[in-house]
């Protein structure tokens, strides 16, 4: 028998090395990066944190001859669209996940499927932005109008349809995040051990049943991770709300009310901003990149204590 | 519930037959165009204890999984021949599984507890049927029959998956008799246990017995001799190609154990194959 394997040679040695050392540097220089980034804005915004302190969270003017600046009309609009997308695309997801990890239809179908609504992430912003005009306010126009008629004694409803506005930004919104949360849902979804599922059906259970008494559950905090990042997602979408939200600074919980966003203020006023207003800004995409890390922390840390809890019970 | 349907039963069947719970009769059993199992033909009698054995993959889950219609869950599953239970082919079109499996309730191979509590784990089933009764009597009732109450009585709040293999095992026991079936299906419940939890779990089978009728998966000759009261042998023909599943011999444990008819058979009880 001859032997096949022998030493590493010097040149596998230092490839080795190299490669070692180039995914190092990466990795650092990639950290290095998002600090650079936060220290300019930071810099940039640094008169505006001094001029205007912890009131450009709580006021509402937007005034670049008086300069006044406020965002917290936009950080109730960035709250507010993220979270109604969210509630619309986690029902859908989580909807369009549990029709593809459970074998209602063929294989093929249910492949085709996943893959349609994974596509639905390919389209860029800007596009959605004007389907979102061009489609989905006028299709909308006549319920909201009905919504508003009727049931207007409800804050939701209380204002009428301005076209821009909370709803269809909400609902563009809603499809653009529904790629990542039935994508992730349905990975925890398949995740689930079958002797689980096998276990509710043999004790007589339905298959809905067992769907959402047993694998649902099981799946939760995966299912959670999906609505967090796509919260993630949805906070720092710009285009298409730019051209959606109606760019009016106004608080209201009228989903038909015009409104506005952190990312849509940025987008919107860069142009034409100079001097203390571009400190306004930068200091506005600091409270943006506050609000996301603060999110995706909790985010992480319920699904860390969940998963914690997960382990100890094994 | 179990004494209306014992008299219904003995009411529409006669003789000999009358202790027969279930009659299995698998002509073919496919996956899709794979034949995994034929011609298996067996009696469950009442009050005693059934086992398949025979090598792995020779289709004993197969079989034992039609008797619930477990099967209907794998796409391409399909079924020629009959599973009478009380009288009906449960493969009728007109047999809900749903309510089957309500009645022939399964214990699996891997303990399968879930991520609830011990109690809710036990009432999970009561809660589906809509029970209405004493919840708290009925989950003590259960975990009794089980022989796991002394062990979990302090903590039923506790996680199911907070107990250890075997207990686990027993849990799922108490989950499948809280809603009182009449047949046990046991797959391989003791092959993910230590021997002093496979022991326990045996000697819980020949005391439930006397409620239920089971009918016992095994790998585990020894385990058969120990609880079966009847036992069948299953092994794989693979005379016309494929490797299909049949049953070789069905007996009493005693007889198929010291007197096998089939050469097969002697040939797997001492180790010959297999
Ligand atoms: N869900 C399934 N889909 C397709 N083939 C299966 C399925 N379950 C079992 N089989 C096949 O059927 C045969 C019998 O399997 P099984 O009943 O699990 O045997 P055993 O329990 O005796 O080990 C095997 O060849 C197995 O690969
Ligand atoms: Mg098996």
């Amino acid at each position: 028998m001859v032997s096949h394997s022998r030493p590493p040679s010097r040149l596998d040695v230092a490839w080795d090395r190299g490669f070692r050392f180039l995914t190092w540097f990466m990795a650092w220089a990639t950290i290095a990066l998002v600090l650079f980034i936060v220290y300019k804005v930071t810099e940039s915004a640094f008169p505006a944190l001094q001029r205007y302190g912890f009131s450009f969270m709580t006021t509402s003017h937007w005034d670049s001859n008086r300069e006044k600046f406020g965002v917290l009309p936009e950080i109730w609009g960035t709250l507010y669209s993220s979270g109604l997308a969210l509630l619309f695309a986690t029902i859908f997801g989580v909807g369009v996940a549990i029709f593809v990890s459970e074998d209602f239809v063929a294989p093929a179908w249910r492949t085709l499927l996943k893959n349609v609504v994974e596509l639905l992430a390919a389209i860029p912003s800007v596009v959605y932005g004007l389907w979102g005009i061009y489609v989905v306010i006028p299709l909308i126009r006549p319920m909201a109008d009905w919504l508003h008629n009727n049931l207007g004694d409800f804050p939701l409803f209380g204002t009428p349809f301005a076209g821009p506005g909370m709803l269809p930004a909400a609902i563009v919104l809603a499809i653009m995040v529904l790629p990542t949360i039935a994508a992730v849902s349905r990975d925890a979804l398949v995740n689930v051990p079958p002797r689980l599922r096998e276990g509710a059906i043999g004790l007589g259970a339905t298959r809905w049943e067992a769907i959402f008494k047993i694998v649902l559950p099981a799946a939760s905090t995966g299912i959670f991770g999906a609505i967090v990042l796509g919260f993630g997602r949805a906070l720092g979408e710009t285009m298409a709300l730019a051209m959606l939200v109606g760019n009016s600074g106004v608080i209201s919980v009228s989903v038909l009310s015009p409104a506005n966003t952190l990312s849509a203020l940025l987008a919107n006023h860069f142009p034409e901003a100079q001097g203390i207003e571009v400190g306004a800004l930068m200091y506005a995409a600091l409270v943006l990149m506050g609000i996301t890390l603060l999110v995706n922390v909790i985010g992480e840390l319920i699904l860390w204590r969940a998963s914690a809890g997960m382990k100890g019970a094994h | 519930m179990s004494t209306a349907t014992q008299s219904e039963t003995s009411a529409g069947e006669t003789g000999a037959q009358q202790d027969v719970v279930i009659d299995a009769k698998i002509d073919e059993l496919h996956y899709g165009k794979f034949k995994a199992v034929r011609d298996v033909h067996i009696p469950f009698t009442r009050n005693s204890i059934t086992a398949f054995i025979g090598p792995s993959g020779c289709g004993k889950s197969s079989a034992l999984r039609c008797l619930n219609r477990m099967n209907d869950l794998v796409r391409g599953f399909r079924l020629s021949g009959h599973v009478h239970f009380r009288g009906t082919d449960i493969y009728d079109p007109k047999v809900d599984p749903v309510a089957v499996r309500r009645h022939i309730g399964m214990v699996f191979q891997q303990p399968n507890p879930f991520a609830m509590s011990i109690y809710n784990n036990v009432a999970f089933g009561l809660r589906l049927n809509g029970f209405r009764g004493n919840m708290g009597e009925h989950v003590e009732r259960a975990l009794r029959h089980a022989a796991l109450w002394d062990e979990v009585k302090d903590k039923l709040r506790a996680s199911g998956l907070s107990l250890s293999g075997g207990q686990q095992q027993r849990l799922c026991i108490a989950r499948a008799v809280a809603t009182e079936p009449e047949v046990l299906l046991m797959d391989e419940p003791c092959s993910a246990l230590d021997p002093i939890a496979t022991l326990k779990i045996e000697e819980l089978m020949r005391h439930l017995k006397e409620s239920y009728t089971i009918a016992i998966v095994t790998h585990n000759l020894q385990q058969a001799k120990r609880v079966a009261d009847k036992t069948g042998f299953l092994y794989v023909d693979t005379s016309e190609g494929g490797r299909t599943g049949y049953l070789v011999e069905y007996g009493h444990t005693d007889q198929l154990f010291t007197d096998p008819r089939e050469e097969f058979t002697k040939q797997y009880i001492h180790g010959d194959v297999g």
